[in-house]
């Protein structure tokens, strides 16, 4: 029967063929567009999940500095957690501008005869510009003596610019612009070999994001500015909300800087806190195209932006603190300041810091979540105004000049309205997304700016005369992204952002006739011998072990969820119930049923799940921490973001070290933000532990070393990098042959 | 693999055999009841109602293979990209320009700028096992 099977097949074969062929024809057909359509969806929520991951990072970032801010204006003199974290609210230090460049002054600093890296002599030439390019891209750092310079000059440069740059693409010059950089200095050395250095036939406009995520960010600066130095007509930069020493602080930029320079990192980070304040945040090209990190919202006015003083916001997270409130004159008097502050600026700093802010002045939305601690933070007013009145005599006494009447006045730190009405214009231009939907709302998801419609570009376009908004902020998957009928376009210029593979990078050429023109890459030889579907399968896989790793790190919450299906304590759960609960506890609005056979690989024989397996499947914490109860470690784990961050701020010297006490402080902080009670107990066993050599100080990255996840699915040990909490440091330690 | 998963109600891989029919459409493919029958007879273990996955896999890529040797009129191991376009684009439901253009990148072979279709059908037929 076999030979007359194989005869009838040919026979059909031959004798069918042309059915044969259509029918073989439609069934590829069908199957082909399956396996695209399987790809995208894919792809889409491999995406999902890294942005809702990095914006809720972003959120918890500025739920914290909003927090630490409550702490600052509302404890106690007697607090001595407020007094750790003081330090980074000293944003307004009173100082002349003289004073900082003793303080910046690089000239005492010596260059070694074994440097090899670049040499600059100022004034600054456009050889030495790119001879930095090419010295970055032969992996050399720039000496600190010449970082220095080089940021003390951009600084009196920027000091000189309009908040709002207004350039023209006259004499038919074509004007790039990019978008955000992210440190990834591969896509900025392939910008400019696609598309030139900066000249002055060849002006370009930066749009914010130089810095965080990336390991090279200040590499990035420094060319940026080398060339802001060389061609200051023809190079532009806007700032993002990453140009802001508070986001740096959990993003890696802070850590960047202080690893590669050691001795001066600190300086170096404080002199680009005033260089970020002095970033100009606009830039509107032949009046018609402006130019932007973040976006608009409902009451963005351009003509205030212009005039306000910009350099009063270092960090666009809070509002800076008036001094004078005097009616006549809102900017600050450098050399009132000098007389009156001078001698006494202990005084001042502890006296603004000490003084209990009504909470009615808060009302922004994004600081509804510090009325969440209220009631857990006492306030003692009797005791306040006690301290205020003295303190006040104090002052008084020391000082000799008659201006007490504006001294009293500025000690009150009750932020007027105008500064309010700024601060709100500023978080709104850098942190702003846009939106389908017609209205303005607040942005939830980040935690900063609001999401804005259509109706509200076109209002905005008409009331200013213009025609288009370019903006970035957001990663696109091409690199670039118009909507609002085409009248707002994204872009995004770091490609790989998420993965290797995840998205391209574009820039944009305008011409005199103020078409955009897109260019798009991506960086990186191994991407182009990908195919599709194996880079969606690469990113999907680094986007897995991310969201495992968030999963594991919300097992308790998940396993409360999971009891209120699970009535009768059966330990399992069905498959819809497990998704359900998943969304209730994660709110990160994925297709968890889709993904359920990517993170639960075992089933029941009834097709149910059983839990407390699954967790054992997720993962297993590092051998280090069996000692440690477990509750607490878990509680450790999610929130290892924030907890390095806490420390970073402690460890005022930047030496990576915090005192045992500070520590011990450093938890009490957390277990009120976190709400959850934390014995000194449990907190000296901690600290027992991670001290390992008994010295009484604590390597912050020796403790955060002893929480690493170890997932069972992978062979590759993550290490300290997961805690950046994104996917693109993973990737790029795989392949660093140092670590 | 997914879809075959969906019915597996006992979670040991195996399918009962009524159940192929629905998988088989569900994945796109609308086999004749005679061709049904004899994929079914190639699969199934030994008369026992039950397909298991192993046999199932192998099985649909076959399918797939079939399709393409139909084709490939001359028995090559090969499509030149010309032949598979001139029946993507007239026959069934025919592929856009772009649809083609973008499975011609995706499948064909770089250098030889060929399909081999063997190779292809391992990526089309089967989900990547995470």
């Amino acid at each position: 029967m076999g030979c007359g099977v194989t005869k009838s097949d040919q026979f059909h074969k031959h004798s069918g063929k042309g059915v044969s062929a259509i029918r073989a024809a439609v069934l590829i057909q069908r199957w082909y567009r399956q396996y695209v359509a399987r790809t995208e969806m894919r792809r889409r929520y491999t995406w999902h999940i890294f942005q809702s991951i990095e914006y809720s990072g972003e959120q918890a970032q500025i739920k914290l500095y909003n927090f630490l801010g409550y702490l600052m204006d509302n404890f106690t003199p007697s607090s001595n957690e407020r007094n750790l974290i003081s330090h980074i609210f000293r944003e307004n230090d009173i100082c002349r501008d003289a004073e900082w460049e003793r303080y910046f002054c690089y000239k005492k600093i010596e260059v070694p005869e074994i440097y090899s890296g670049p040499h600059l002599t100022f004034p600054l030439t456009v050889e030495q510009a790119v001879g930095l390019v090419e010295a970055f891209r032969n992996k050399k750092q720039l000496h600190s003596r010449y970082a220095l310079q080089l940021l003390l000059e951009t600084w009196k440069l920027l000091r000189m610019l309009p908040n709002i740059n207004r350039i023209s693409t006259c004499h038919s010059k074509e004007i790039t612009i990019c978008g955000d950089l992210h440190g990834q200095l591969e896509d900025l050395l392939l910008i400019f070999y696609k598309n030139g250095m900066p000249s002055l036939e060849k002006p370009y406009v930066f749009n914010g994001d130089f810095v965080d995520r990336g390991k090279d960010s200040i590499e990035i600066l420094l060319i940026l500015f080398a060339f802001l130095l060389v061609y200051p007509s023809d190079v532009y930069l806007n700032r993002g909300n990453h140009e802001d020493h508070i986001v740096n602080l959990r993003y890696g930029f802070t850590k960047e800087v202080l690893t590669k320079y050691k001795m001066h990192g600190k300086r170096i980070l404080k002199l680009l806190q005033k260089i970020f304040s002095w970033l100009p945040l606009a830039t509107v090209i032949d009046q018609k195209v402006l130019v932007l990190h973040g976006g608009i919202s409902d009451s963005t006015d351009l003509n205030l932006l212009a005039r306000l003083d910009r350099h009063n916001y270092i960090s666009a997270l809070r509002p800076p603190k008036k001094r004078n409130q005097s009616s006549a004159s809102t900017s600050m008097d450098s050399d009132l300041d000098e007389d009156v502050w001078g001698a006494n600026r202990i005084f001042q700093r502890r006296a603004s810091l000490t003084f209990p802010k009504p909470l009615g002045a808060r009302d922004c939305f994004h600081n509804r979540s510090l009325q969440d601690f209220s009631d857990r933070i006492k306030v003692n007013v009797e005791t306040e105004l006690e301290i205020r009145r003295r303190r006040r005599s104090a002052f008084n006494a020391v000082m000799k000049e008659p201006e007490t009447e504006t001294a009293t006045l500025s000690f009150d730190s009750v932020y007027s309205d105008n500064a309010k009405e700024e601060w709100k214009q500023i978080l709104d231009l850098l942190w702003s997304d846009p939106m389908a939907q017609e209205g303005c709302v607040p942005n939830e998801v980040r935690g900063g700016g609001c999401y804005w419609g259509p109706d509200i570009t076109e209002d905005f376009l008409n009331k200013h005369n213009l025609q288009l908004i370019i903006r970035s902020h957001e990663c696109k998957q091409d690199g670039y992204e118009f909507c609002h009928n085409r009248k707002v376009l994204t872009l995004f210029s770091a490609s790989n952002y998420y993965d290797v593979g995840s998205n391209r990078g574009a820039y944009v050429k305008l011409g005199p006739d103020l078409v955009p023109y897109v260019v798009q890459y991506q960086a990186s030889s191994m991407i182009r011998e990908l195919t599709v579907r194996q880079s969606v399968g690469r990113t999907e896989r680094s986007a897995l072990k991310v969201l495992r790793e968030q999963l594991f790190a919300h097992k308790s919450d998940l396993i409360c969820a999971f009891k209120k299906f699970d009535s009768e304590n059966t330990g399992v759960v069905s498959l819809n119930d497990w998704a359900s609960a998943v969304e209730s506890v994660m709110h990160l609005d994925l297709p968890w049923r889709m993904l359920r056979c990517q993170l639960v690989t075992r089933k029941t024989s009834e097709g149910m799940i059983d839990y407390y397996d699954w967790f054992n499947e997720l993962a297993i914490i590092g051998p280090n921490s069996d000692n440690i109860d477990q509750s607490l470690l878990e509680t450790l784990y999610r929130h290892r973001s924030t907890l390095e961050t806490i420390f970073r701020i402690v460890d005022t010297d930047n030496s990576g070290f915090i005192t045992m006490e500070d520590f011990r402080q450093t938890w009490k902080l957390l277990s009120v933000y976190l709400k959850m009670e934390i014995t000194d107990e449990a907190i000296s066993d901690l600290a027992v532990t991670i001290d390992s050599n008994q010295d009484g100080s604590i390597d912050i990255d020796e403790f955060m070393e002893a929480f690493r996840l170890t997932d069972k699915k992978s062979r590759l040990e993550r290490g300290r990098s997961m805690f950046m909490g994104t996917a693109t440091d993973l990737t790029k330690l795989e392949g660093d042959p140092n670590i | 693999k997914a879809a075959f998963e969906t019915f597996d109600n006992a979670a040991n891989n195996t399918v009962d055999v009524r159940e192929i029919g629905t998988i088989i459409y569900s994945l796109g493919c609308f086999p004749s009841q005679a061709d049904l029958h004899d994929f079914i007879a190639e699969v199934e273990e030994d008369h026992s109602g039950y397909i298991h996955l192993d046999r199932f896999l192998p099985a649909m890529t076959k399918a797939l293979m079939l399709c393409f040797q139909v084709l490939d009129k001359d028995n090559k191991g090969y499509l030149e990209p010309e032949e598979l376009t001139k029946y993507m684009t007239q026959e069934g439901e025919p592929f856009t320009q772009e649809e083609m253009e973008e499975m011609l990148t995706g499948l064909a072979d770089h250098e030889r700028n060929v399909i081999y279709y063997k190779d292809v059908i391992n990526q089309l037929a089967i989900d990547p096992d995470m």
